[in-house]
């Protein structure tokens, strides 16, 4: 058994960070991920890690600098949020076409505009074509278990990709929450030493990295990208299982609430789900068969394992926490819609967007959709495909409510 | 001390074999300036002409490790490396010296790279920046840069019918630069090989940052004959259009005065991109550009003597 502690989210980040201790950590502060930063700046101070901090003057070149500190041989780290995220689009696919392990701790907040500092998905779902691998966390626990598999995952010799790892702002990140901690040594040995692959620093075997690469070789360098995503998959299955040894805890691609025996599912992400459970727990006791999906891993998306997981579902409501403005639904939603296709037990499906700008989901607007899932399920009819839920109308945006 | 039989026996660290024009001032600076290195060298290279002539997959002109990660981020890149290698040394993963090169032209560090070079060079990395100024974004067919010349015509200021080419005046980024004070700065030409090669070893020499802005003639861009790049180079140091100076913990010296200086129009002239400049109705231009560049040689003499 670990240590019990009660930390905020931001602290477990940066806990975990001390443990696997990188030798470069380049960051810009950003709400509502400051604090993790601040923290490890702390541990840098105090000597409780070897790491060379990079404050840098901004998130561009804080994973500009990641990305040159992961090409010279090192394990690397950084955290950021929102518009940090978007100021860093541009080389997050550079880190992931260079084939760089570097961890990102990713503390969801909305993005601009209007501004708004709190949690929602916009800003890691505006990188999911990016080529890092995502993982989701519901609450500090599992923020400070993903962060640790995440050096393992990304460093994986046939996977070699960088690691986005979400969690929540401020319900997450700034809420006091009990977790385990394992202690340091054993972090130490799970994580094992990094292996440099044509470390820049080797200049007895120079190698260049960021070649002009045209349409003659373009495409075999992004399909190998895209069979690194594949391999991912089993990697993340191997190092969940071996991290449950030493922990006891976690899910693999996703978590599964009642959904062995349930006729209606919510689907949703991170901390609105620990909401739902509380929602089911009450609706079980009454006897309704209502179940949670929560998916952990969003890239690569576990199409097959989630489809399989809804074969026996009649009505299913996927709750995207970020819109995709223009298509049919929020990302999750599409997600959900590709990996069922063609399948013979489709369940109904419908999309709610809720909860932008850390707009909060309420347990009675939790129930609300359960019930409508009931209607839908009786009736084998859709009234809204995708739709907004918790929102006033038109006047409200104009400031007029 | 730097020595030309020393410097020429040095293999060269970018290779023959690359795509770069023919004139082209970038290669021959680079390669002058890595054989003043005292150490093996990392090079960091930002998007524009030397990084796509040098590297087109599978091959590489460089003899060096380098990286390329995009058009902004030279300087932030290298401090990446830079700071990876201070904490496997801190480690003892590894032990011998490396010096660090950041390579950009105008584009990427003028403009678009001025923002992640000037935070690079307030941490204090220790590392070189060389900027190959050839004053446009030649690699994407010569658009103004904020390092353009005064009246100069480029495809996104062109010698028109109403506006006579670049309107505006030079950004001064090596004095801006300096005022980071950072241990060395200097501005260098490579048709003096003896001053720049000697600016580079003081550049590697010094325990944090330093800053090279070296003049690179472009022959497409400057609409000038390949032949006189090295010419042209002289010509801009003799006319004061490119003053050779260095700034040593802030002291500034100025290492060549021209016995006589010659006027503008020797540089100009030879270059298409100032053409239109010798039309009678652009009399006022020229006197305009002599007056600006006779103040500022006036008060960079002044800022040597303080």
């Amino acid at each position: 058994m670990g240590k019990l502690v009660a930390l905020t989210g931001n602290i477990a980040l940066a806990t975990a960070m001390r443990q696997i201790n990188p030798d470069v950590c380049a960051a810009y502060p950003i709400t509502p991920s400051t604090q993790v930063i601040e923290q490890f700046s702390e541990y840098v101070a105090d000597g409780l890690v070897d790491t060379e901090l990079i404050a840098a003057e901004s998130e561009h070149s804080a994973m500009s600098a990641c990305i040159g500190a992961a090409a010279a041989g090192g394990r690397v780290m950084t955290a950021t949020s929102s518009q940090g995220l978007a100021y860093m689009w541009e080389m997050l696919y550079i880190a992931a076409g260079m084939r760089f392990p570097v961890i990102l701790a990713c503390v969801n907040r909305a993005l601009s505009a209007p501004i708004n500092i709190h949690g929602d998905h916009s800003d890691s779902m505006g990188a999911r074509d990016s080529g890092w691998i995502q993982i989701y966390a519901e609450n500090a626990q599992e923020a400070y278990d993903n962060l640790i598999q995440a050096v393992r995952i990304g460093e994986q010799m046939d996977v070699r990709l960088p690691v986005m790892c979400c969690m929540d702002g401020f319900t997450t990140s700034h809420a006091i929450d009990t977790l385990e901690l394992l202690d340091d040594k054993t972090v130490r040995d799970f994580i094992g030493e990094y292996k440099a692959t044509h470390p820049l620093l080797d200049v007895e075997h120079p190698v260049t990295y960021g070649a002009l690469d045209l349409q003659d070789y373009f495409m075999e360098h992004k399909r190998a990208q895209a069979e690194a995503m594949k391999n991912s998959r089993k990697v993340i299955v191997d190092i969940a299982k071996e991290y449950k040894k030493i922990s006891g805890r976690g899910s693999i691609y996703f978590e599964e609430y009642y959904m062995d025996d349930a006729e209606v599912v919510m689907v949703i992400m991170n901390s609105a789900a620990g909401t739902v459970k509380t929602v089911i727990d009450a609706m079980r006791a009454r006897g309704e068969k209502v179940g949670l999906l929560k998916p952990r891993i969003f890239r690569p998306f576990p199409y097959n394992e989630l489809a399989d997981a809804l074969s026996n579902v009649k009505a299913v409501a996927i709750m995207d926490r970020a819109d995709s403005v223009g298509a049919e639904g929020g990302p999750l939603f599409m997600e959900f819609k590709s990996a069922l296709y063609g399948r013979k037990n489709q369940p109904m499906m419908i999309n709610k967007i809720y909860g932008l700008g850390g707009r909060d989901l309420m347990l009675n607007d939790i129930e609300e959709i359960y019930k409508e899932l009931r209607e839908i399920k009786n009736t084998g009819k859709i009234k809204a495909l995708s739709e907004y839920i918790t929102v006033r109308g038109e006047e409200a945006a104009y400031g007029k409510a | 001390m730097v020595k030309l039989k020393d410097l020429i026996q040095k293999k060269p660290i970018m290779e023959g074999g690359h795509r770069m024009c023919l004139g082209c001032g970038a290669p021959i600076l680079v390669n002058l300036i890595l054989r003043a290195s005292d150490a093996p060298v990392v090079l960091s290279n930002a998007t524009g002409c030397l990084e796509v002539a040098s590297t087109i997959f599978p091959y590489t002109a460089w003899n060096a490790p380098w990286i390329h990660s995009a058009f902004e981020n030279a300087a932030a890149t290298i401090s990446g490396i830079e700071s990876m290698y201070r904490a496997l040394k801190k480690k003892g993963k590894i032990d011998k010296k490396i010096n660090f090169v950041a390579f950009g032209g105008d584009g990427g560090t003028y403009d678009i790279g001025f923002q992640s070079l000037s935070g690079a060079l307030e941490r204090g990395h220790r590392f070189v920046y060389v900027c190959y100024d050839n004053g446009a974004y030649m690699n994407t067919g010569v658009q103004r840069s904020s390092a353009t010349p005064f009246g100069a015509a480029t495809t996104t200021s062109p010698a028109g019918v109403v506006i006579p080419g670049k309107l505006q005046k030079r950004k001064d980024l090596t004095k801006i630069v300096a005022a980071h004070n950072i241990p060395y700065v200097a501005q260098a030409s490579p048709h003096n090989w003896l001053d720049l090669a000697k600016k580079a070893e003081k550049a590697f020499s010094v325990d944090g940052p330093a800053f090279l802005n070296v003049i690179s003639p472009c022959p497409p861009g400057w609409k000038s004959e390949a032949k006189d790049t090295i010419g042209l180079c002289k010509i801009a140091v003799d006319t004061c259009f490119w003053p050779l100076y260095e700034v040593e913990n802030g002291k500034y010296t100025i290492n060549y005065k021209p016995k006589e200086k010659l006027p503008i129009e020797t540089w100009l002239k030879p270059q298409g991109r100032f053409r239109h400049l010798f039309k009678p109705e652009n009399a006022k231009l020229l006197k305009q550009i002599q007056e600006d560049i006779d103040k500022e040689w006036e008060s960079l003499q002044k800022l040597a003597a303080l």
